[in-house]
């Protein structure tokens, strides 16, 4: 039984000094350093995203009421997606030094194009005869912006979220720049030490955590949009 | 403030454009591996998406494609590229990395653009006796154009993007001075070389977009008949 067990360690310890692409010691022996990367990447991601929401909506409502500013705004966030991510976190480096918010500023910047897009999609794909109703029935404004345009722009407006998700968890690794990339930073570290097993294991999470963003996005989705199953039921139905 | 003028005295000294690591350099190689990438990445992607388009198959393959290179993290194809016998081929690693992220927006926007060609003026087309070849090149082809190009625009930002990542694992282009800015702890340096990053991308998105009006087949109809 002890020479067996001797055998397996043997076994494992050899795929580091091996230095084999996939590697359970790894795992093992890394599992903190892995789980706190994987969590700053999480919050870095997290962060760019419900900020780049907050900052797109007012865009969005913005260039729906004001049209001359539909232009400019479109122009700026387009501008803005075409300057490459090394140059964007680079140009912020003056104004935030090497710090996580100088990466979560750049992701946030990145993000607009896709949210600004799809929010005014979506607010404009909502049918005029809905929005005459609500002003027809008394709603203000605001409770028409909240209670009946909203919940129709929805599934554009996650259809963006989750976009703008899954290209901030890519972009995050270019954080390691700055020392601030989550999973990034092992992928630096790792390709500097010639570390397979590192960088091909801090990649493959960096791919699974955006699919599994992207899953749990259309889940949440699926919950605050239950009209929408309703109705892909009544077609299948028929 | 200072930075801002540290970045304009390093990019208005001349020993900084010149010799090995110089701009000048820089600038070449980021432009020659980003015109070899987006060039074989066309090649690739254009014919297998407009044929596929032609023939109505492989939608879910152009949207799985476009999803899969938003997910895939460059600085992560680029450093597993690194750890391979691939690092001592020259720009070969960047190469191939520009290409697989080019290959996306090209495939989606060609396919997308020739399905959403209006299927009456296809059936039009066939119905004067147009064959397979003729509804392609004159209908299919010129009503396709305007998100055919969409795709070369996002695939030649993404492609000059990714060369300048490229440099995080020790492949040139302008990235390099930005890194060699980073290493050296001197911040007007890497204000300039991303500077130099961002406006080589505006120029390219500049240039296609001038390329786009200029070329446009829909373009030349409207002066002969107003």
């Amino acid at each position: 039984m002890s020479t067996g067990w001797a055998g397996t360690e043997r076994a494992a310890g050899s795929c580091l000094a091996a230095n084999d692409w996939i590697c359970g010691e790894y795992i093992r022996s890394r599992s903190q350093e892995l789980t706190e990367a994987t969590v700053q990447h999480v919050w870095i991601t997290v962060a760019s995203v419900l900020i780049g929401v907050a900052v797109a909506f007012p865009l969005a409502l913005l260039a729906r009421a004001r049209p001359r500013f539909a232009g400019p705004v479109l122009g700026l966030t387009t501008l803005l997606y075409t300057i490459p991510s090394l140059a964007m976190f680079s140009l912020l480096l003056p104004f935030f030094g090497l710090s996580a918010a100088l990466v979560v500023t750049g992701l946030v910047l990145y993000s607009l194009t896709i949210l600004v897009r799809n929010i005014m999609a979506g607010l404009e794909a909502v049918p005029a005869e809905a929005r005459e109703a609500a002003r027809g029935m008394g709603y203000g404004p605001a409770r028409l912006l909240w209670e009946v345009e909203l919940p129709l722009a929805l599934p554009a407006l996650m259809a963006g979220i989750r976009i703008a998700t899954v290209s901030t968890i890519a972009l995050t690794t270019v954080g390691a720049l700055v020392g601030k990339g989550g999973l990034g930073n092992l992928i630096d570290d790792g390709v500097q030490t010639t570390f397979k097993a590192q960088v091909l294991t801090a990649s493959v999470l960096c791919v699974l955590l955006a699919a599994v963003a992207d899953l749990l996005l259309l889940g949440v989705q699926r919950l605050l949009t239950p009209w929408t199953r309703v109705r892909t039921a009544e077609v299948k139905v028929r | 403030m200072s930075v801002v003028s540290g970045a304009w005295t390093w990019l208005t000294t001349g020993a900084n454009w010149s010799g090995e690591g110089g701009a000048w350099h820089r600038l070449g190689e980021h432009v020659y591996v980003s015109g070899v990438a987006l060039v074989l990445a066309c090649a690739i992607a254009l014919p297998v998406a407009l044929w596929l388009g032609h023939i109505g198959k492989g939608g879910a393959l152009a949207v799985n494609i476009s999803n899969a290179g938003r997910a895939v993290p460059v600085f992560a194809v680029l450093a597993l590229f690194m750890l391979t016998p691939l690092r001592s081929a020259g720009y070969v690693p960047t190469i191939i990395a520009l290409v697989l992220f080019a290959v996306p927006p090209l495939l989606t926007n060609a396919y997308v653009g020739m399905r959403e060609v209006d299927r009456a003026v296809v059936e039009a087309a066939r119905g004067m006796g147009m064959s397979g070849g003729q509804v392609f090149l004159r209908v299919e082809l010129p009503l396709a154009y305007p998100l055919l190009m969409t795709g070369l625009r996002s695939a030649a930002v993404q492609v000059v993007a990714t060369a300048t990542i490229a440099s995080m694992v020790g492949q040139g282009g302008l990235g390099r001075i930005i890194t060699a800015g980073f290493n050296t702890y001197n911040t007007p340096q890497v204000v300039a070389g991303a500077l130099l990053a961002a406006l080589l991308a505006l120029v390219v998105e500049g240039l296609l977009v001038a390329a786009d009006r200029l070329l446009s087949p829909l373009r030349r109809t409207v002066p002969s008949s107003g």
